[in-house]
């Protein structure tokens, strides 16, 4: 035994293998379980996934790094579930690629953002929060409602996470484009088909401005889809205890 | 496999042939990508990649055409990486106390109008700086450096050295302009995009067969337990990188792509990348400094060796395991939150085990610390190291995260071991190599030293007690009831309460700041052979310069 | 499974680990392997630079 450790000290490409099998164990152990057992996410009714202007609108909170300074996680802790509504579930984040949890909050956590402020307001929050919070830090996004936003690759971002395993259908992929665009317009003849696609989505002019469809619209339809999937009264948290 | 092919191929000049090849490839991908993509960002970054694919084709025939160094080692490419720390040492700290300044003074650092200077794409720049780019470069060089000087042989693989060097510094462009262009895959310490991740890929199977490659032709019998610790951080980053970037992009032709796994696998997977960013970056490779360095410079071995094989083992084996601690009381499994835990706080032992044998190789020396600065911030880092790892294993207790979670008590907990760690124990490693490599026999000045050491370190405890009682108030705040059973603070109203230790953290980061701009100065004349007029009379080195 | 998994975990994978620990001290311990680690620890302050330039 120990004149294979002798071996081991002397051969480098002995002890680079050691090493990646000692390093690998941890991360096999924890991370692999988590794409079997069935008990790691959830049964749950009303998770779908976002429709084409959320994920556009997701793609930006990304892009700004909102998630630096917001997290999307509620703990099950009293004081969280009281300021920010019931605990965060696994199956509420199943479709996000990549999880948008978070890790620090020096602006509140925006799991259950959706629905708590209107449309008016949140747009006057991105473009100068300190106009109606004078004593916040977030930088100021002006530019989201003067750009237009670009959607040329929608179907190509639906494709690209129905790979990953988003359920996304046929049908939807050949309808991003005009849902997208149907989702800003209230009249919009798309308007039934574009909900019996995405259930309960929300049909309206986020930033009023029914120009074009710019950033500010889909910014403020993903904040506004936050945490509404679900539909708790059905939910029982015992049967899902883990 | 590689190795010994690239070693066949180094003799014939392969290395060069190789590489040439590799430029050609990737100045008909760069081309091909400019030609087709429809994405803006993505053709900005198209031309970097090959205004630096071109670039190194003229290098390369710079490098071809003149001889090799002389001398038994390849000392040109650590030099270049002694430089590149100093540099994105001192950008990123500077976008260190940008963010900080954004954050306690709202109204006068953002500008509507300039997107790319928001706090949100500033701070993965500064966090991307500090550890990639500083700590990346310090851990090339150093690597590059010890290796050679353990195995007593030159570094293997020709231009390949260079390569690396070159590449990897082209990785951190690629990134820092994207974050600044919005970029970003949203993975902390992993934002770069899927061609980015690629690329680093390539490079980094290239260092490992030049780090390899030199231990495998070395003269030495043993392989000296830096050089262990080296190629844990080497290989576990690979594995790290790999698995976590995972990614489907839109277009082969398009900046963005979307993570492979989605929700809870997601977050493991890169709690269980972020949190061994921390162990085998930060960690594993400081401590092959500290084994390194410490012993050289206190001119005796390391305490004890055996302790240091049981640390290696047990610490490589154990980080691994506590990235959930990030994820405590949240909707991953429960049975996942507790074997993080449990792991992080046996992490104590080895980390401890560690730092003990890094200060007990000064005993019988502990004189040194008052003549020597540079030995002196090198032993406070590791007493840095031994703080944050205590701080850690203890913020790894659920109940404790519960509060500590969320709040700047983690930002404070994070800068502790950064600047105090990681960054005393880098800075020591400059001025010793700067001494070294430019074959001087002394820095240009020990009282610089003292200064740099002085201020920063009033920096780092103005930064981390600011932090502290931030984070501890900011958790205590969230949590309060008053008498009729409600919440005691609004949200905003624990964001206001931040504001003094906010304006005290941009302080402390100024001061931290401001001695790496001594060093730099310090640096900069001892490069050039320089001796501050006033020492000139103290008479010679302090500590010995290598033989060369 | 997950039952069975986790009593594994709870049982052998203790003793695996408690076990690899034991060889890992065995190893940093045994008397025989003193002069190695004395003449390993000794490296760094080796000063000549006689390393194969070329090869």
């Amino acid at each position: 035994m120990l004149d294979r450790h002798k071996f081991l000290e002397k051969n480098s490409l002995v002890l680079t293998v050691a090493i990646l099998v000692t390093v690998a164990v941890g991360g096999a152990v924890e991370i692999a379980p988590l794409f079997y057992l069935e008990s790691t996410i959830e049964k749950v009714e009303g998770v779908r996934p976002y429709s084409p202007l959320e994920l556009a609108g997701r793609d930006i909170y990304i892009r700004e790094g909102c998630y630096t300074c917001h997290s999307q996680q509620i703990r099950p802790l009293r004081d969280e579930v009281e300021r920010y509504g019931h605990y965060s579930l696994a199956a509420e984040s199943m479709y996000d690629h990549p999880f948008q949890w978070g890790s620090k909050r020096t602006g509140p956590d925006l799991a259950r953002v959706g629905g708590k402020y209107s449309d008016e307001w949140q747009r006057q929050h991105l473009i100068d929060p300190r106009s109606v919070v004078p004593e916040s830090v977030m930088p100021p996004y002006a530019l989201l409602d003067k750009n237009r936003l670009a959607y040329h690759d929608i179907e190509n971002k639906l494709r690209a996470l129905r790979l990953e395993g988003v359920p996304y259908t046929d049908e939807m992929i050949e309808n991003a484009k005009s849902d997208l665009e149907a989702q800003v317009d209230p009249f919009s003849a798309d308007y039934d088909a574009l909900l019996a696609r995405y259930p309960k989505a929300q049909i309206r002019n986020f930033d009023g401005d029914s120009s074009a469809v710019s950033e500010m619209d889909a910014m403020i339809a993903y904040l506004q889809v936050l945490g509404t999937m679900v539909d708790f009264s059905t939910y029982e948290a015992e049967e899902n205890y883990r | 496999m590689a190795a010994s092919d690239l070693h066949h191929a180094e003799q014939r000049g392969g290395d060069v042939m190789l590489l040439a090849a590799g430029l050609f490839v990737g100045v008909l991908s760069a081309v091909f990508t400019a030609a087709r993509t429809a994405d803006p960002l993505m053709s900005a970054h198209a031309m970097m990649f090959l205004a630096a694919f071109v670039a190194g084709a003229f290098a390369l025939a710079q490098y071809v055409s003149t001889p090799r160094e002389a001398g038994p080692y390849d000392f040109g490419v650590v030099r270049a990486g002694v430089i590149a720390s100093v540099f994105w040492g001192l950008a990123g700290f500077l976008v260190g106390v940008i963010i900080a300044a954004q954050l306690a003074f709202p109204n006068l650092f953002y500008f509507p109008d300039l997107p790319w200077s928001s706090f949100g794409r500033l701070r993965p720049l500064h966090t991307s700086a500090v550890v990639f780019a500083f700590g990346g470069n310090v851990l090339i060089a150093t690597s590059f450096y010890v290796v050679q000087r353990t195995c007593r042989a030159r570094l293997f693989g020709g231009v390949a050295p260079w390569f690396v060097f070159w590449g990897y510094n082209l990785f951190i462009v690629i990134a820092a302009t994207g974050y600044l262009m919005g970029v970003t895959q949203s993975k902390e310490y992993a934002e770069p995009e899927w061609y980015a991740d690629l690329w680093l890929t390539i490079v980094w199977v290239v260092y490992l067969v030049v780090f390899l490659g030199t231990v495998l032709k070395r003269k030495e019998p043993h392989i000296y337990v830096a050089n262990w610790f080296y190629l844990a951080f080497i290989v576990t980053i690979a594995m790290l990188h790999i698995v976590n970037n995972l990614a489907i992009p839109v277009s082969i032709v398009g900046s963005k792509s979307y993570s492979l796994f989605a929700g809870v696998q997601d977050a493991l997977t890169q709690w269980w990348y972020g949190h061994n960013a921390v162990g085998f970056f930060l960690t594993a490779g400081f401590l092959a400094i500290m084994y390194y360095f410490i012993p050289k410079r206190a001119e005796r071995p390391v305490y004890s060796y055996r302790l240091s094989i049981v640390h290696f083992w047990s610490l490589i084996f154990i980080y691994i395991w506590a990235g959930p601690h990030h994820l405590h009381y949240t909707a991953l499994p429960e049975w996942a939150q507790t074997l993080g835990m449990t792991f992080s706080i046996m992490l104590w032992m080895p980390s401890w085990g560690g730092m003990i044998n890094g200060l007990m190789t000064l005993s019988g020396a502990w004189d040194k610390l008052r003549t020597d600065p540079v030995l002196r911030m090198m032993v406070v880092s590791v007493a840095f190291y031994g703080m944050s790892t205590f701080e850690g294993p203890l913020m790894s207790v659920r109940a404790v995260n519960s509060l500590s979670h969320y709040t700047d008590w983690t930002i404070g907990h994070v800068h502790s071991g950064a600047l105090g760690w990681v960054g005393y124990v880098s800075f020591g490693a400059l001025y010793c190599l700067t001494q070294w490599l430019w074959n001087r026999k002394r820095l240009y000045s020990n009282a610089l030293v003292e200064w740099h050491f002085w201020i920063s370190t009033i920096g780092i405890v103005l930064y981390i007690a600011a932090m502290w009682v931030s984070g501890v108030m900011q958790g205590l705040m969230w949590r309060a009831y008053d008498q009729f059973g409600f919440l005691e603070s609004s949200f905003v109203e624990t964001v206001a309460a931040m504001h003094p230790y906010y304006v005290i953290r941009m302080c402390g980061g100024l001061l931290f700041l401001t001695g790496a701009l001594i060093m730099t100065y310090n640096l900069w004349r001892t490069a050039r052979g320089d001796v501050r007029e006033k020492e000139r009379a103290q008479g010679g080195a302090l500590a010995p310069a290598p033989a060369e | 499974m997950y039952e069975a998994l986790a009593k594994f975990a709870q049982t052998w994978g203790l003793v695996l680990f408690v076990l690899a620990f034991a060889l890992t001290l065995a190893y940093a311990l045994a008397p025989s392997n003193s002069r190695k680690f004395k003449e390993a620890s000794e490296i760094p302050l080796k000063d000549e630079g006689d390393a194969d330039g070329e090869e």
